[in-house]
């Protein structure tokens, strides 16, 4: 049944594949038609005269004026999200690793929930139960518990699978036979041995914290405000070139940061001798 | 060999103290919330024809989203395995791009393509027809939630059919196939894997995609907006939390289904 999609558009396609070049073709036309156009729209004078109406910087000055110091919060969440999910996930993600019991696999369970359960969900949760401990609800430490539960299963799940490799195991009791104390064998041997996986959950990591919404919006107050939050606003509220061009700071800003991540998570993955 | 015993539960402490006090407490609060309005409240996306019709809508728009994406997407994949041409590597990380994107900005760019004042009004109204808007109706919704998920299955398959046994079909070219079986008997049951997890994915994450249609605003009301509007609009806890127990047991559902049957197949495939 579920299978049965692939064939709809595979069989009537030949070895020249004219359907699956027209597919690709009229998708990727979907796909960056409307990144060209909001590009455009952000830089332009009046976007329904288009560019006729000449180009113009005001736009994103407007929006850093106004929504600027959401890029500064949304980087420094996304890398406190990051520190959060290293220092309460990877201990976990051991201890899952090494444990085969029953109940450890409940918990693992358990703990992948919030990624199934909707992020609306969560945050109404959130509210609800600490929603009167003003102080935590009105600072952006209350975003950042969210999101940490929420990114949370990533770095672990991530981490787990690395740490369960058998020559591990091996390299483990080596290090224990030859006297080393938990703290220096976790330290000097397994971290660095499952370092990929860690690089790697943390990219994913920050990735998720940085384009939250569906919780977000939940928790967010006038003054604790990310940038998709920002964003979202601004769609609301402010003329479609302010929308575009604080798009476009998402672009110039946030791409090119998570860009970076990519390359060094690839650069680690690439020397990491095992 | 003893301390073993405590080591790895002081592993996992943090983490379990931390998921219990910021997610697993607050969440078995929430899901006790509807009991004190009676029983019922539990059942009322049952009850309400408002509620019952709105999650209609979000299953049948996440279907409908999920499976055109999953023939788009493995067309794609296909595609883009198979091919080298100047410039592929590229093409494909603009169509992963997106990946990285807010539902919120995906929303906006329906705007732009279907608002009052997009692209499709303003050609419409260039060739002196009337200008078409269809950015905040179901047709809206459906290309943003397809712009949404299509990055995540164009990637998944894109690195299937990058391992796909090519031999395979060769030998079944050879044996005189025609196209038509080698799709059914060679690609289907190689990709099926990539599409059932894949598949379940797309379908929570529609299920559960709230920025977009909030930023759209959407006539088409589906079950988060709903949620949303309970709780900020008539701060109607118990309602929102009995909708969101609802929403949330029936992508979980489908994710622990689809996993279960992926780790059969596998176990199957091993075999």
């Amino acid at each position: 049944m579920r299978t049965s999609t692939t064939t709809a558009t595979t069989a009537t396609t030949t070895s020249s594949a004219p359907i699956l070049l027209l597919i690709t073709v009229l998708v990727s036309v979907f796909m960056l038609a409307p990144m060209l156009l909001s590009i455009m729209a952000g830089l332009v004078n009046n976007y329904s005269v288009g560019l006729k109406s000449g180009l113009t910087l005001r736009w994103l000055l407007e929006v850093w004026e106004v929504y600027g110091n959401t890029v500064g919060w949304s980087l420094a969440l996304a890398v406190a999200c990051v520190i959060g999910t290293l220092l309460l996930g990877v201990p976990c993600a051991y201890a899952l690793a090494r444990s085969r019991s029953r109940s450890a696999r409940a918990f693992e369970e358990l703990l992948t929930l919030p990624v199934a359960v909707p992020g609306l969900a969560t945050g109404l949760a959130l509210i609800l139960a600490y929603g009167q401990f003003s102080a935590f609800r009105q600072s952006y430490a209350f975003i950042l518990v969210g999101h940490i539960v929420f990114t949370l299963p990533y770095m672990v799940r991530s981490v787990a699978a690395a740490f369960q490799r058998d020559d591990l195991h091996a390299l483990e009791e080596a290090a224990r036979t030859l006297g080393a104390s938990f703290g220096q064998r976790f330290l000097g041997v397994l971290v660095p041995a499952v370092f990929p996986a860690i690089v790697a959950g943390s990219l994913m990591v920050f990735t998720l914290s940085v384009g939250e919404f569906n919780l977000t919006w939940m928790l967010q107050t006038p003054l604790t405000r990310t940038l998709p939050v920002g964003l979202a606003d601004s769609y609301a509220s402010m003329r479609l070139e302010v929308g575009s061009a604080y798009t476009l700071v998402f672009f110039i800003i946030i791409l090119p940061v998570l860009w970076g991540l990519q390359s060094l998570a690839r650069l680690v993955q690439k020397h990491h001798g095992t | 060999m003893s301390h073993q015993r405590w080591l790895l539960p002081a592993c996992l402490a943090p983490a379990a103290l931390f998921f219990l006090a910021f997610w697993l407490l607050p969440v078995l609060r929430l899901v006790a919330l509807p009991a004190g309005q009676g029983w019922g409240t539990y059942l009322v996306v049952l009850t309400n024809g408002r509620y019952l019709l709105s999650m209609a809508n979000t299953l049948a728009l996440s279907v409908a989203v999920t499976l055109l994406t999953l023939v788009l997407g493995s067309a794609i994949g296909i595609f883009l395995a198979r091919r080298t041409f100047w410039g592929k590597q590229l093409l494909l990380s603009l169509l992963t791009l997106p990946l990285s994107f807010p539902g919120v900005i995906i929303g906006f760019f329906v705007i732009l393509l279907g608002g009052r004042q997009g692209l499709v009004a303003d050609l419409g109204a260039a060739f002196g027809m009337e200008r078409i808007t269809f950015a905040y109706g179901l047709l809206g919704l459906f290309l943003a939630y397809l712009y949404f998920s299509l990055p995540r299955a164009i990637a998944t398959y894109a690195a299937a059919a990058e391992a796909m046994n090519l031999q395979l079909e060769e030998a079944a070219r050879s044996l005189g196939a025609s196209r038509l079986q080698i799709v059914r008997d060679v690609w289907l049951p190689e990709l099926a894997p990539t599409t059932l997890a894949c598949g379940a994915i797309l379908f929570a994450t529609s299920m559960g995609a709230f920025g977009t249609a909030f930023t759209l605003a959407s006539k088409f009301e589906v079950i988060p907006i709903t949620i949303y509007n309970e709780f900020t609009n008539y701060a109607n806890f118990a309602l929102a939390a009995s909708l969101s127990i609802t929403l949330g047991i029936v992508t979980w559902a489908v994710l622990f289904v689809a996993r279960r049957f992926g780790s059969d197949a596998a176990n199957v495939a091993k075999r």
